[in-house]
């Protein structure tokens, strides 16, 4: 009898393997396994992981699907609330989520509920199940500004409704954060991003490629010329911030954005023609998901690979899974340090960072200690590479050239969390534009919240 | 996928194609830019645009192919598509703006244009030419072989100078000689518009300051996506951080710091070499083995 306490067993690649390679690091359950792991659910009467997942997937009862291998059910009961099951599946922050409020997790390890849903969305996938388009349409465009996955979750529930749907994309390919910011090794782009992106093609939405709106049409262009009655915005959060310390302007220093786009989008670490630089020793200067996914691609890439962090080990922002991954395959954590300067020789190429050792004091606004710095403590990292991951924030595009649409201080726009409501009469947001960078599943909960709300705003408009 | 309907050689090396992008001619305007991606996984690159016929929807690009990527676009022929064609992108030219227009006609204009440079040149001042403008300019090229549009430019310039560094066709000299000739003959203008690469723009900065005319240069950094993502095409500009893409690419040439975008220029040299002999020689070079030289 298998321990109940504990989970079963995922099968990844060893870490001094895949710190050579591309592919995925976890290799998913396989039937059996997802059925043994599946057994340890105890079946809440009042489920508390349900109020833990921000777009409220009934997990017991798909879970008990998967019991009695009625995977195609399983999928169905997630089907009805998300629709980037296997996405999340691989991205999801569940410790802090789902498997955070998991009975199971008081006394010995939660049930694995986001492997168990990539699980099933990998078994639907490879077994030919899609979600399938609704009987009839109501006759109302509405248009979705970015692919990623507010702007899917939001024309995906729209697309169920029976709403005539387009997403306009600035990039070449469908997805956002999901195709430009997240590796390979993560989340796999063709069979599990673009198969989710076919589903939602599959429920009817059109997805335009290669139009920025804000310059290639405005949001009034699109409801004046395009007939669109309502629009829904998502179109995260993609300015990369730097420190402003001297040095930036170095050759050698890049946003992880630039590194992870060139590899991810472009698939630079392919070897196709967009180039990518490969560092011999790369300082990471971050502590979340991306800092951690640029540090690993350039790890991949042949680089020894420091992430500095101003903080201690608890407060990096990064999934618990991605750090314990970061560190298996030999990324070292320079801790509770911060740059204070980036050297360059005298051609203008990085050589170093010099950085100073912090050390934690009194909470501050964002409940963490706040890290203060040890006089006299600096001292000098030498590297050929800087990558800069210290967050984005929304792109001023949108807001900048449309009239009546408001936005706070940082530049996010002002929605309503209930439904996306903003301040401009049927124009919606939700997502990463409106929070700031947060995480895939709560930019999926914004989408699905505004989808409603764009239904009541047309129920509202018609049926008076 | 974005058709190619005409495509022209300008000159040795330079191509011109038009093609069909609605969503870009819908309201681009001069001194903005598209990126264009030959294939599927292709690099974007990007190209200012240098015509534009909205009943068409077709935008004209000019280029010369200097890399892996620009070598797969010359490939391409007539009835060919870009796999795929955004924009525009960056801030329209601040002269060939309707609501500036009683400003820009008190100017005294001259347009300065190096190499490929003369490609975005030409719609503003077209565009001034349409809205009654007067504007001079002074073409350069490196030679008589690589001069193209100097008939197109003719027919809406004031004055119309062009230059060789040769002495192969026209002045015998750079762009900044010429100005400089005309400056000495008594011509005075107030306002330069100078595009080409950036060490000509540097220098044609540096003698304008001298001269007093205010300068507008149009960069063009290394980019990536080209809407403020990623910052790679990071400029200083009066000592501030500004982002080609989507500050740009226009700015005031006498506050940008060339040496450092020229220095920042050489970023993927290594990387962009390997590529081009690549392509050029099959998959044989690979970099590294320190004995051809082509890494450097």
């Amino acid at each position: 009898m298998a321990d109940m306490m504990k989970r079963v067993p995922i099968a990844e690649q060893e870490p001094a393997v895949r710190a050579k390679n591309f592919d995925e690091v976890c290799l998913g359950y396989t039937e059996d396994e997802a059925v043994e792991e599946a057994k340890r659910c105890l079946n809440c009467k009042n489920p508390r992981c349900v109020g833990g997942c921000p777009v409220s997937i009934n997990i017991p009862a798909f879970i008990h699907a998967v019991t009695e291998r009625d995977f195609k059910r399983a999928y169905e009961i997630i089907s009805e609330s998300s629709s980037l099951p296997a996405v999340c599946g691989r991205v999801c922050p569940q410790e802090t989520q789902c498997e955070g409020q998991c009975i199971r997790g008081i006394k010995g390890d939660a049930v694995a509920i986001g492997k168990l849903e990539r699980f099933v969305a990998d078994w639907a996938r490879e077994n030919g199940i899609h979600p399938q388009p609704p009987k009839e349409k109501n006759g109302h465009k509405v248009a979705v500004i970015g692919s990623g996955p507010s702007g899917l979750t939001c024309a995906g529930d729209l697309a169920k409704m029976g709403y005539d749907v387009t997403i306009y994309e600035a990039l070449q390919k469908a997805g956002g954060v999901l195709v430009y910011g997240i590796p390979e090794f993560r989340l796999p782009k063709d069979k599990v991003v673009a198969a989710e992106v076919d589903n939602v093609k599959g429920l009817g939405v059109d997805i335009e490629t290669n139009v920025v709106i804000g310059k290639s049409l405005t949001i009034d262009d699109l409801m004046n010329e395009f007939g669109y009655e309502a629009v829904f915005i998502g179109s995260g959060a993609g300015l990369p911030r730097f420190m402003g310390i001297p040095g930036e302007q170095s050759n050698g220093v890049f946003s992880a954005n630039e590194v992870l786009t060139r590899s991810n989008l472009m698939k630079a670490y392919e070897d196709k023609d967009t180039p990518i630089v490969h560092g011999k020793k790369v300082v990471v200067v971050g502590g979340g998901n991306v800092a951690m996914d640029a540090a690993r691609t350039a790890l991949r890439l042949g680089a020894e690979v420091h992430i500095v962090y101003r903080r201690s080990e608890k407060e990096l922002p990064a999934r618990a899974e991605e750090v314990h991954h970061a560190k298996e395959e030999g990324i070292q954590f320079d801790l509770l340090q911060n740059p204070v300067e980036i050297l360059a020789d005298d051609k203008g190429w990085v050589k170093g960072i010099r950085v100073i050792k912090m050390e934690l004091g009194e909470p501050d606004a964002s409940g963490r200690r706040r890290p203060v710095p040890i006089e006299g403590s600096e001292y000098e990292i030498a590297c050929d590479t800087v990558i800069m991951a210290l967050g984005t924030s929304p792109n001023p595009l949108i807001a900048s050239t449309t009239k009546g649409l408001e936005t706070n201080q940082r530049g996010c726009i002002m929605a309503k969390e209930e439904d996306g409501e903003t301040s401009k009469t049927a124009v919606y947001a939700g997502g990463d534009a409106v929070t700031g960078a947060a995480t895939v599943i709560l930019a999926m909960g914004a989408g699905k919240a505004a989808a409603k709300g764009i239904d009541s705003y047309f129920k509202n408009k018609y049926n008076k | 996928m974005y058709e190619i309907v005409r495509k022209e050689k300008l000159a040795a090396n330079i191509f011109l194609m038009d093609v069909k992008a609605p969503m870009v001619t819908h309201s681009c305007l001069p001194g903005q830019f598209v990126i264009a991606i030959a294939e599927e996984d292709g690099e974007r690159i990007p190209l200012t645009i240098c015509d534009y016929d909205r009943e068409k929807q077709t935008v004209t690009i000019v280029f010369q192919p200097i890399g892996a990527s620009t070598e797969k676009m010359a490939a391409l022929n007539e009835g060919d598509s870009f796999h795929d064609f955004v924009g525009p992108l960056g801030q329209p030219s601040e002269l060939c703006q309707e609501e500036n227009l009683e400003e820009t006609r008190k100017k005294h204009i001259v347009f300065i244009s190096g190499g490929v440079g003369t490609a975005p040149v030409y719609p503003q001042v077209k565009w001034l030419h349409e809205h009654g403008i007067d504007a001079d300019v002074i073409q350069g090229s490196r030679n008589k072989d690589l001069l193209f549009f100097a008939d197109k430019v003719s027919e809406v310039a004031k004055n119309h100078y062009i230059c060789t560094d040769d002495g192969s066709y026209g002045f015998h000299g750079m762009g900044t000689n010429q100005l400089q000739a005309l400056w000495d003959e008594g011509k005075r203008y107030d306002w330069c518009v100078a595009i080409g690469p950036m060490i000509m723009m540097k220098f044609v900065c540096k003698l304008t300051k001298e001269l007093g005319i205010h300068t507008v240069v149009s960069m063009n950094p290394i980019m990536v996506d080209g809407t403020g993502m990623c910052g790679a095409c990071r400029l200083i500009v009066d000592g501030k951080v500004k982002f080609a893409c989507v500050d740009g690419p226009e700015f005031d040439g006498h506050l940008v710091d060339f040496d450092k975008a020229m220095e920042r220029m050489q970023q993927y040299k290594t990387e962009e070499g390997r590529k081009k002999l690549e392509f050029e020689e099959g998959d044989t070079h690979h970099g590294g083995c320190g004995l051809c030289g082509g890494d450097k």
